[in-house]
């Protein structure tokens, strides 16, 4: 069979606010196209298959794995990573939270997570324990453990209240 | 990856002759959460991967006088944020709120994790209970099958060339029926089924109308127990008549022993998981 030709394609997004255009590979994932294209590197892959959940992103109010999703699928879309949860005046309570609670250590899955719980705390602002251990599932940590995880989400949502 | 082009179809139509062009070397993308991963694996090597979420009717609900129309490529969240779908089927709910964790529910969908045709699918026995048809549409046009029909084999699907699903439909009951799907894994979420049943039935004056049991994880694709199911019809639902079909159920399995189960254990869940869905879908139903 003749090879395949394949088209890089420009992609009009955006990415923590800010608009833009993108030429990728049609066949690349968002988490690709994040880290080596638009060279944000704060999304982690590990598992690269829809299971860890370090490439959480949050794609249009949803989060996401972003290795699971093709660059191409940006299109118009809004795409919220780790990079845009603190402000200039200073770090998202979540983070704050992870920091003081020692929610890590090797740090891989924490961006992940972030996302992850801030998609939570933005629709339910006091979650129970149940729930914010349902809602974080598709987020593995392989060194801190849960607990000081689920602390932080935890203390966080108190004080965002 | 085996580079592919990326076409996002706006019509049936425009789908179909992209995918009939294609052939084998082409698959619809719904959530991407197997089809991604598969040809990241190079299970498969694309040329085209056709996003069939542009298709306006491929990601809606529509409630008619006779089913509910759930478009193929439906994220499984829409439906269980869904009051209404909540309070006529929690069968279809109990799957898509166990399909991955929330980052897959995002994505992933009841028609894809059938096309998929995974013996161990988390949807596909709760369609099966649910007298699901797929409508098809393809180069010769539409056509519907039973969703039982649908699984082949192993990651095998009744999909021709140039076909793809376009919607199910779940024919809408009286308010004595109900079901109920369950399945066992080692942890709490987020895992592969090492056995599961769905299973529904209907009352009619305090006896069973009709029933249907399908098994996942027991066999090349997941089983409708026909044979089973219909020792409960025209009975009374008593523990007894139950467990005749929790036991008949049991029989039909034929696993395969690997590293998440044994066949014996495999075996002994699918009775116990009969018993408890069918419990479960009779308190749904109110009797």
């Amino acid at each position: 069979m003749a090879e395949n030709k394949v088209k890089k394609v420009t992609v009009n997004t955006t990415i923590n606010g800010q608009e833009m255009d993108i030429l990728i590979d049609p066949y690349v994932s968002l988490l690709e196209t994040l880290r080596e294209v638009v060279g944000i590197t704060g999304t982690k892959e590990g598992c690269n298959d829809g299971n860890c959940g370090a490439c959480t992103v949050n794609l249009d109010g949803r989060i996401v794995d972003s290795c699971l999703v093709l660059g191409v699928e940006a299109e118009g879309k809004n795409i919220e990573t780790v990079e845009g949860m603190a402000s200039p005046d200073g770090l998202h309570p979540l983070q704050q939270a992870f920091l003081e609670e020692a929610a890590l250590q090797c740090g891989i899955c924490t961006p992940g997570f972030l996302v992850s719980a801030k998609a939570l705390l933005d629709n339910e602002p006091d979650p129970s324990e149940e729930r914010i251990r349902h809602w974080l599932a598709g987020n593995l940590c392989r060194c801190t453990g849960y607990d000081k995880i689920v602390k932080a989400v935890t203390k966080a949502s108190k004080e965002s209240k | 990856m085996h580079p592919f082009n990326y076409y996002a179809p706006e019509t049936v139509n425009e789908a179909i002759e992209i995918l009939n062009k294609y052939g084998d070397k082409a698959k619809c993308l719904a959530g991407g959460t197997d089809v991604l991963v598969q040809a990241r694996g190079e299970k498969f090597e694309l040329d085209a991967i056709v996003d069939i979420k542009k298709i306006p009717q491929l990601t809606k609900l529509e409630w008619t006088d006779s089913h509910l129309i759930v478009g193929a490529a439906t994220p499984c969240h829409v439906l269980y944020e869904d009051s209404k779908v909540c309070e006529v089927f929690p069968g279809i709910v109990d799957s898509a709120f166990l399909i991955g964790g929330i980052q897959i529910q995002s994505r992933a969908s009841l028609g894809g994790n059938l096309c998929n045709a995974s013996p161990s699918a988390d949807a596909i026995c709760s369609l099966i209970v649910h007298e699901v048809i797929c409508e098809i549409a393809g180069p010769k046009g539409t056509r519907e099958i039973p969703v039982e029909d649908m699984c082949t084999g192993p990651g095998k699907n009744a999909l021709t060339n140039g076909e793809f699903l376009v919607s199910l439909k779940i024919p809408l009951k009286n308010s004595e029926f109900s079901a109920s799907y369950e399945r066992f894994i080692p942890r709490n979420e987020m895992d592969i089924a090492v056995a599961a049943v769905a299973s529904s039935i209907e009352l009619s004056n305090g006896k069973v109308s009709s029933c249907r049991v399908a098994l996942a994880a027991v066999g090349p694709t997941p089983i409708f127990a026909k044979e089973a199911s219909e020792l409960l019809v025209g009975k009374e639902p008593t523990d007894e008549n139950i467990r005749k079909v929790s036991e008949k159920a049991k029989d039909i399995a034929s696993p395969i022993a690997d590293m998440r189960g044994t066949i014996e254990h495999r075996k002994d869940l699918i009775e116990v998981l009969t018993r408890r869905t069918i419990e479960k879908a009779l308190e749904r139903a109110g009797g």
